[in-house]
């Protein structure tokens, strides 16, 4: 038995004030997260959870050469939009390359971006050092078995993973972030939304107690851009990945014109790579270029023993993708 | 629509609606639609397996989509339509993925089989089994630790070509 409270919103106010006027309640959406960390593995404490699941922010609306994805939309709705397919296509492959169907129709969008770090050391309560639950009690990790760790982003507090493949297309492509609380509205870069984990790895991003993600919003690839996801990972589906990017690059009389690179499976938070993209553009579309793009997108990463591999296989898989996508 | 709940309580009242029939039950808040079906409703075919969302024997379909049930709170299935294997026979026949399954011996011990039959009932619906890899990458959140999934993918197969 669990003594969490459970109250469903019956409109957006009411849930922004449920969650406001207690520090401990939290928004229940899809409950892939949420209520695995609060009820299976126990490592976080919620007083009751707000269950927004029913309110009126599910759908994609086109609005120019932006679209427009309300918060509780899923990931197979979102995979399965026209405008994502033609036009976002390295987001539709995310999409699809995440989780279980299963899981697909129950997550949501916004709560794709929240998503917790997978860091078993983080998810056992029977683990006492973890700075991202205790700050200043430690980092198990960092002398454990690391493996789906982060090296870049990382330091000695923290190399917790940042897990989202959706993330990895979305910050590639300046996604931007509205929230919304009882002081209004605010609109923040996906770029800007996460913090690494410096001295304060339990603080994650730049929300506030009781802020809702109530939309995402994506430009669309400019016309003649081509993009694709690559995710490497240890068995063949359904598994998170041990690196992964997305890459978006056009491409005129073989000399790269526009490129956007974003990395999964090595960040604390979703990667931007805009050193990678410094090199691309104005270069030609050739490996010596692609190779020189992933020295500049992995540069001084912070290893232990376990995800030093990852130095190269996240090198590889740059080159990789971007072979694809410009071939 | 019933309320599901007050905002201090944790108890609930919920009104679930399973197989066609509807179950109007006062539950702790936290339970999840697995255990409501299986200890409440005592629909003890949906099995759990890891209970964390890893290995889909807990698959059931909440209006006409699969989920894990174990990753879902009754409460958050007030008055949605939910169909368990216990559903899915007509006129008192096996589903045709039922008998298929048990053609192609699609399953050693059999635990997983309730999770890898709803999810494919609904990969039929969604369109997804055109090729063998198909049904493998769309089946791939059901684990069989017995590794039945050639016969699996055969019987579903059948199916879908039927």
């Amino acid at each position: 038995m669990s003594d969490i409270g459970y109250v469903r919103a019956a409109d957006q106010g009411s849930a922004l004030a449920l969650v406001a006027e207690d520090p401990d309640a939290v928004f229940l959406a899809g409950g892939t997260t949420e209520l695995d960390l609060a009820l299976k593995d126990q490592v976080v404490h919620p007083s009751r959870f707000v269950d927004i699941g029913r309110l009126p922010l599910r759908g994609v609306t086109r609005d120019g050469d932006r679209l427009r994805v309300a918060a509780l939309t899923t990931m197979e709705e979102l995979a399965a939009d026209p405008t994502v397919r033609d036009r976002l296509p390295f987001v539709r492959e995310a999409l699809l390359l995440g989780a279980s169907t299963q899981l697909r129709n129950m997550a949501t969008i916004g709560g794709n971006l929240l998503q917790r770090t997978r860091c078993r050391y983080f998810r056992d309560p029977e683990v006492g050092a973890c700075n991202k639950r205790e700050p200043g009690s430690g980092c198990a990790a960092i002398k454990g078995v690391a493996r789906m760790h982060a090296i870049l982003g990382a330091g000695p507090t923290c190399i917790a993973l940042h897990a989202s493949d959706l993330c990895v297309p979305l910050v590639a492509m300046d996604a931007e972030v509205e929230l919304l609380d009882a002081d209004g509205t605010r609109t923040v870069p996906l770029t800007q939304f996460y913090r690494t984990p410096g001295d304060r790895p339990d603080v994650e991003n730049v929300l506030r107690h009781g802020e809702l993600v109530t939309h995402v919003q994506v430009p669309l690839l400019p016309a003649g851009a081509r993009s694709g996801y690559l995710k490497v990972r240890d068995r063949t589906s359904y598994e998170f990945a041990t690196t992964s990017a997305g890459a978006a690059i056009t491409v005129e009389d073989g000399t790269i014109t526009w490129a956007r690179l974003g990395l999964g499976g090595v960040g604390t938070v979703p990667w931007r790579a805009w050193e990678a993209e410094s090199v691309l553009v104005g270069a030609p579309a050739n490996e010596r270029t692609f190779r020189a793009a992933a020295e500049a997108a992995i540069r001084d990463p912070f290893t232990v023993p376990g995800t030093a591999f990852k130095v190269e296989l996240a090198k590889r898989t740059i080159v990789r993708i971007l072979r694809t996508v410009t071939s | 629509m019933s309320s599901a709940t007050t905002a201090r309580s944790t108890q609930v009242t919920v009104e679930l609606r399973v197989n066609g029939r509807t179950y109007p039950v006062r539950l702790d808040s936290t339970t999840t639609l697995l255990d409501a079906l299986r200890d409440d409703l005592h629909l003890t075919g949906t099995k759990k397996g890891c209970d964390q969302g890893a290995c889909g024997a807990c698959t059931v379909l909440r209006d006409g989509k699969r989920i894990v049930s174990c990753l879902t709170l009754a409460a958050q299935c007030d008055g949605s339509e939910i169909t368990t294997i216990e559903g899915i026979s007509e006129d008192g026949h096996p589903h045709p993925l039922q008998e298929a399954f048990v053609r192609h011996d699609a399953l050693q011990c059999g635990y997983c089989t309730t999770g890898q039959v709803m999810s494919a009932v609904a990969l039929l619906r969604e369109g997804r089994a055109g090729s063998d890899d198909e049904i493998r990458e769309f089946m791939s959140g059901n684990l069989c630790r017995c590794a039945a999934y050639p016969n699996i993918v055969a019987a579903i197969r059948e199916v879908a070509e039927s």
